[in-house]
């Protein structure tokens, strides 16, 4: 048992609060900040380096399912890497354009931000998952209204009242789970379930719907997306950035729930949540990619952009076979860093001019340029990793010949939008200058597009680790053996 | 003892939503509240609902009720305690920003343009 896998859990715990006892001292707090997201992406990578077999961290040495268990599994290192860098680069961000000093706890807020979802991608106990969503989302409501103003404060409370009501679901779910198997440890509930006596199959059929239903509302599945334009438009910049990896903590969720505690192959579920899953993807998709379309102002055709991607995740992780696993998980990839640098652009073009895409003042060729790659990133055009995900999602999905027309379809609207948003934002102008571009902001975005043409150099040897990740996932014997439990 | 039970947690549930569905801040904080209630009777109720039983050992107990749901509904009241008190500072923000306590907005406000 290695404690290296509670570290990133307990490193921002710490430092948190330390941070906020040094709350005068701006620039100590961007340093301990910086370094302390630093210090999580090395751990990350220590952990990635050692999770090719599921291992069990337990809390106050409690054999599970009785105690709380962490488990590191590929999946849960490859988010915790994915979390780490993005929050590296977006910090930087913040810090170099000033969006930290418009509060005073915005480092602290960040930190918390980040063992929420550490602990949300590690926990081997669904009602630990709850409470770490929970450590997340208040994080994020502070973030969320970090820098105040009377539009942001209003769309805030729209988006706490929305996870409040998501929250009180995900408690009845617990409370129908538990009241029917009596467990609520992931490995524990994965044997339980497959075992279940048929008296009981209806209520956990209901348990199950709620569940899903909560992690959709996580990761903004048409028909529960409504929060997420309103919240991410009015976000700050940086902030929108970090909650790219918000939506996949929904998405990660769900497919845990798919490939371990409920999956198809159980008699009491079946094909159930993937029948539920696919066409609600396929819809997100649509509307996404229509929304891209008719957006009027550019942070509102990020957030459209992004609810498009997170369809084109899910259909891949609802199709629910390893193949298409693995590319909903390169794609993922992509779709996290893309919508991350679609809204750190989106940041630096607002500041310049109005939100709204009308004719307005001149910007610089260099916004021109990260804008126009993150867009084909974005819509899936060669040659960044974007296009070779779409590919390796149709790949996967050789017969839904609706899928793929939705997913062409979708990505030639995306195309469209982005086109129309950035030939007026670029080429309709008036010979008002605007200020200088900010070196060390667009070496942030820069850096995650980076990452991007990084991810399609070496898209081999990422697929190869990725098939080996989803045939975990989908075959999870070593990982409920992991959890000191027999599977029948 | 369970028709009582499921009768509070419905009628828990429903003034909540009732009250969710309010487009003003402050019904809408209680309206969370009461949904928290009723989700913490129901967690209650999950682990068998058995009176007069002790949940922790002692030597007198005959028997035991199932400790964990209590544990559950512990902590479950500590974090809606706590995002009460956040969504009511914001909620007063809010007011004091905006001069009023609606929860909608206008159409170019939801779109992000604060010109």
């Amino acid at each position: 048992m290695t404690h290296w896998i509670i570290a990133p859990v307990v490193l921002p715990a710490m430092l948190a609060p330390l941070l906020l006892l040094l709350r005068h001292d701006q620039t100590v707090q961007r340093i301990l900040g910086l370094a302390g997201t630093a210090a999580l992406l090395g751990l990350a990578l220590v952990l990635l380096a050692i999770s090719a077999e599921p291992q069990l961290y337990r809390l106050g040495d409690w054999p599970a399912p009785f105690g709380i268990v962490l488990v590191l599994d590929r999946l849960a290192a490859l988010m915790l890497v994915l979390t780490a860098l993005l929050a590296l680069i977006v910090q930087v961000y913040a810090i170099a354009t000033g969006w930290d000093r418009r509060g005073r706890h915005f480092h602290a807020l960040y930190l918390f931000q980040l063992m929420g979802l550490n602990g949300a991608f590690l926990t081997g106990d669904l009602f630990n998952l709850f409470v770490f969503f929970e450590v997340l989302l208040i994080a994020s409501y502070g973030l969320m209204v970090h820098g105040a103003g009377r539009d942001r404060l209003r769309a805030a409370i729209q988006y706490v009242a929305f996870n409040l009501i998501a929250s009180t679901l995900f408690l009845f779910a617990l409370g129908l789970i538990y009241a029917v198997t009596g467990t609520l440890n992931m490995a524990d509930l994965a044997v339980k379930i497959a075992a279940l006596p048929a008296g009981d199959h209806a209520l956990i059929r209901v348990a199950a719907i709620l569940l899903i239903g909560v992690f959709a509302i996580k990761g903004a599945l048409v028909p529960l997306q409504f929060w997420l334009p309103g919240t991410y438009a009015n976000a700050p910049g940086p902030v929108a950035a970090l909650f790219a990896i918000m939506t996949k903590v929904g998405a990660y969720a769900i497919l845990r729930t798919i490939t371990l505690i409920l999956p198809a192959s159980s008699p009491a579920i079946g094909p159930l949540l993937t029948d539920l899953l696919l066409p609600a993807a396929g819809l997100t998709l649509l509307v996404g990619a229509i929304g891209t379309l008719g957006a009027s102002t550019l942070p509102r055709l990020a957030a459209l952009a992004a609810i498009a991607s997170i369809g084109t995740l899910f259909i891949a992780l609802a199709a629910n076979t390893p193949q298409a696993t693995a590319a909903g998980l390169y794609y993922m990839i992509n779709s996290t860093l893309a919508t991350a640098a679609l809204f750190l652009i989106a940041d630096q073009i607002t500041a310049r001019r109005s939100a709204a895409l009308v004719s307005g003042p001149r910007l610089s060729g260099l916004h021109a340029a990260l804008f126009f790659a993150t867009a084909i990133a974005m819509a899936g055009l060669p040659p960044l990793s974007g296009f070779i995900g779409k590919l390796l999602v149709l790949d996967s999905l050789r017969d839904h010949a609706i899928l793929w027309t939705l997913i062409l379809f979708s990505s030639f609207l995306m195309i469209l939008g982005f086109a129309r948003a950035g030939s007026t934002l670029f080429w309709n102008t008036t010979d008002q200058a605007t200020a200088k571009p900010e070196p060390a902001a667009l070496a942030a975005i820069a850096s995650l597009l980076a990452l991007l043409l990084a991810l399609t150099v070496f898209a081999g040897p990422v697929t190869g680790w990725l098939t080996l990740t989803a045939e975990g996932l989908h075959a999870p014997q070593p990982y409920i053996a992991a959890n000191g439990l027999e599977a029948n | 003892m369970e028709i009582l039970i499921a009768i509070a947690i419905g009628l828990l549930a429903a003034c909540g939503l009732y009250l969710v569905l309010r487009q003003r801040t402050w019904p809408l904080i209680v309206g969370l509240s009461l949904m928290s209630y009723s989700v913490n009777l129901f967690l209650f109720a999950s682990g068998r609902l058995a009176p007069g039983l002790p949940p922790i050992i002692s030597k007198t107990a005959t028997a035991y009720t199932d400790p964990l749901p209590q544990a559950l509904v512990l902590t479950a009241i500590v974090i809606s305690f706590g995002m009460t008190a956040v969504i009511v500072l914001m909620a007063l923000g809010a007011w004091l920003t905006a001069g009023h306590d609606r929860t909608d907005m206008t159409a170019n406000t939801a779109e992000g343009d604060d010109a």
